[in-house]
């Protein structure tokens, strides 16, 4: 069953009975399982991987790494709620090593940004630091190469 | 030079391959999609690649001994161990060649002589006869069917056994069929071979590529491996069809006598594709498997899609080919195969390019983009259409 969303994950316009065939299992089987996937937020959603460079609306974007307070009984996930609760908070981890959340911030502007973090984010109670990092250039999104993706060079008859 | 003929009867006497004039069709048209390739659409996986790089910055650019680097003679024996059982002597009974194109002539070389003969099922991989009498052998063809998955069998090939056979020469997984051997069948064949004291050369460079059935090594059964040269490859499992690395293992003698034409006619194999081809070995298989799946689904959409646009495909299960019937549409394999290309954008490959008995069949590959094989089986299907009978 798990071929099954493998192959969504990989391309979600694929369609049940094109699944179907891919994979061997019975249509019936392959609509009943993602369905329940829906149902169950085992597939969260169906979005597309856009490249907004190309349209000339590039974002910008920023990985904060964010140090914080530990707070007796609920740990970090209730500070980590308020943050994520933000929507400029696009992705938002717990994290081992210096720092404990990485939030990726994204914006029209660069000053969008920083105002997030600076007016928003930064002085949330049990934000004990932050520092920003603006991402300069993407080179491959979600396992995607964005640009010169490298094209076969095959010989097109071939015994 | 006037009067005789400048080119030797040996080379003289091997038929034109029939799919060289597609070439040129091909290079005339655009947008076509081809069916016709016979190796991965994969890009060798990067750490494999990165390994052939980093040889390279080591400085790596000499010879190696002929048989192959040791290094990479003892992973191929410790895998050939590892999945089959089988037990090769690194140091002796393992060669390192430039594919397995160059194991099938080096195999031929050591064991044919003139007038001998070889015996080998059909369709099967064009190498398979010009190399036999390239070495001065007769190749005796043995068709195979579709009713029968196109597995040889066994009585077959023994009612062509002469004094005169010293080899038989398998090709399973197929290339063009994707057919596959059971062990039951294998087994049949390897009773024949000992009956009649037969040389096996067996060409599995497609061992990996299995779909939902195992594959049996020839040499791994009773008896046989004194009698085989195994032909293993790096080209179809790690898609390094460019690097040209491949295996020859067999018993010492065999090999030594492999090694002594490989010496004088190609010395050794490229050092970077050895380095490379242990690191395939050492840390592929992740990457073997992933592609062997994704194969698998490609597989499952190109047969469907034959069946239903009516064109009769049995079920391969292995290497990356289908091989449906054309005989619906009243055409000879060479017409279907260029009005195809010519009117429909197709590149296929005409079934009798393999063999006689491959004629009412054209092989498809479906190492392609599951875009690029949905796209081909809609031109396909207004292909046939347009051409039922």
């Amino acid at each position: 069953m798990n071929e099954i969303f493998q192959i969504l994950e990989e391309d979600a316009r694929k369609s049940p009975q094109r699944i179907a065939t891919m994979t061997g299992i019975p249509l019936a089987k392959v609509k009943a399982a993602i369905k329940q996937a829906e149902r169950d937020h085992t597939i969260i959603k169906y979005k597309a991987i856009v490249n907004w460079d190309r349209l000339g609306e590039g974002q910008v974007v920023a990985l904060v790494e964010v140090r914080l307070v530990p707070q007796r009984d609920v740990g970090f996930d209730a500070i980590a709620e308020r943050i994520y609760r933000f929507p400029e908070a696009r992705s938002v981890y717990l994290m081992s090593g210096t720092y404990d959340l990485a939030v990726l911030v994204a914006g029209k502007t660069m000053q969008e940004v920083a105002s997030f973090v600076t007016q928003k984010l930064a002085p949330l109670e049990g934000v004990q630091g932050t520092v920003t990092h603006f991402l300069l250039k993407r080179y491959k999104e979600d396992g995607e190469v964005l640009e010169g993706e490298e094209r076969l060079k095959r010989v097109p008859i071939m015994p | 030079m006037k009067k005789r003929n400048v080119i030797s009867k040996r080379v003289r006497d091997i038929s034109p391959s029939g799919i060289r004039r597609f070439f040129d069709i091909l290079a005339s048209l655009e947008g076509v999609i081809s069916l016709g390739v016979g190796e991965p659409d994969f890009v060798t996986p990067w750490h494999i690649r990165e390994s052939g790089i980093y040889s390279l910055e080591q400085g790596y650019t000499s010879y190696t001994s002929n048989y192959g680097l040791l290094e990479l003679r003892e992973e191929i024996a410790r895998y050939l161990n590892g999945r089959y059982g089988l037990v090769y002597d690194p140091q002796k009974e393992i060669l390192i060649t430039v594919g397995v194109s160059e194991g099938l002539d080096l195999a031929m070389r050591a064991v044919i002589d003139p007038g001998d003969e070889v015996i080998g099922h059909q369709p099967s991989y064009v190498s398979y006869m010009p190399c036999a009498m390239l070495a001065g052998g007769r190749f005796v063809p043995v068709p195979t069917y579709v009713e029968n998955e196109f597995k040889v069998s066994a009585d077959d090939i023994e009612k062509r056994v002469t004094p005169r056979t010293k080899a038989l020469m398998l090709g399973y997984p197929s290339n063009p069929t994707g057919g596959v051997m059971d062990r039951a069948g294998l087994k049949k064949v390897a009773d024949v071979a000992q009956r009649h004291d037969l040389i096996v050369i067996s060409d599995e460079v497609y061992e990996r590529l299995v779909y939902g059935v195992e594959h049996t090594c020839f040499a791994s059964l009773p008896g046989m491996q004194e009698r085989t040269i195994h032909l293993g490859g790096f080209s179809k499992a790690y898609a390094m069809t460019g690097w040209r690395i491949g295996y020859a293992a067999a018993r010492e003698a065999i090999i030594e006598a492999m090694m002594k034409i490989h010496q004088y006619t190609i010395l050794c194999a490229p050092i970077m594709a050895q380095k490379a081809a242990i690191e395939a070995l050492r840390g592929g298989e992740p990457q073997v498997e992933e592609m062997v799946a994704e194969y698998d689904q490609r597989r499952r959409v190109m047969v469907e899609g034959f069946n239903s646009i009516g064109l009769a495909c049995f079920e391969p299960r292995g290497a990356f080919y289908a091989f449906p019937s054309i005989k619906g549409t009243g055409l000879s394999s060479e017409d279907f195969a260029e009005r195809l290309l010519l009117e429909g954008h197709v590149a296929v490959v005409p079934g009798d390019a393999f063999g006689e008995c491959g004629e009412g069949y054209v092989r498809c590959c479906y190492a392609t983009s599951m875009e690029e094989i949905e796209e081909a089986l809609e031109r396909m299907g207004r292909f046939v259409r347009s051409h039922r009978t």
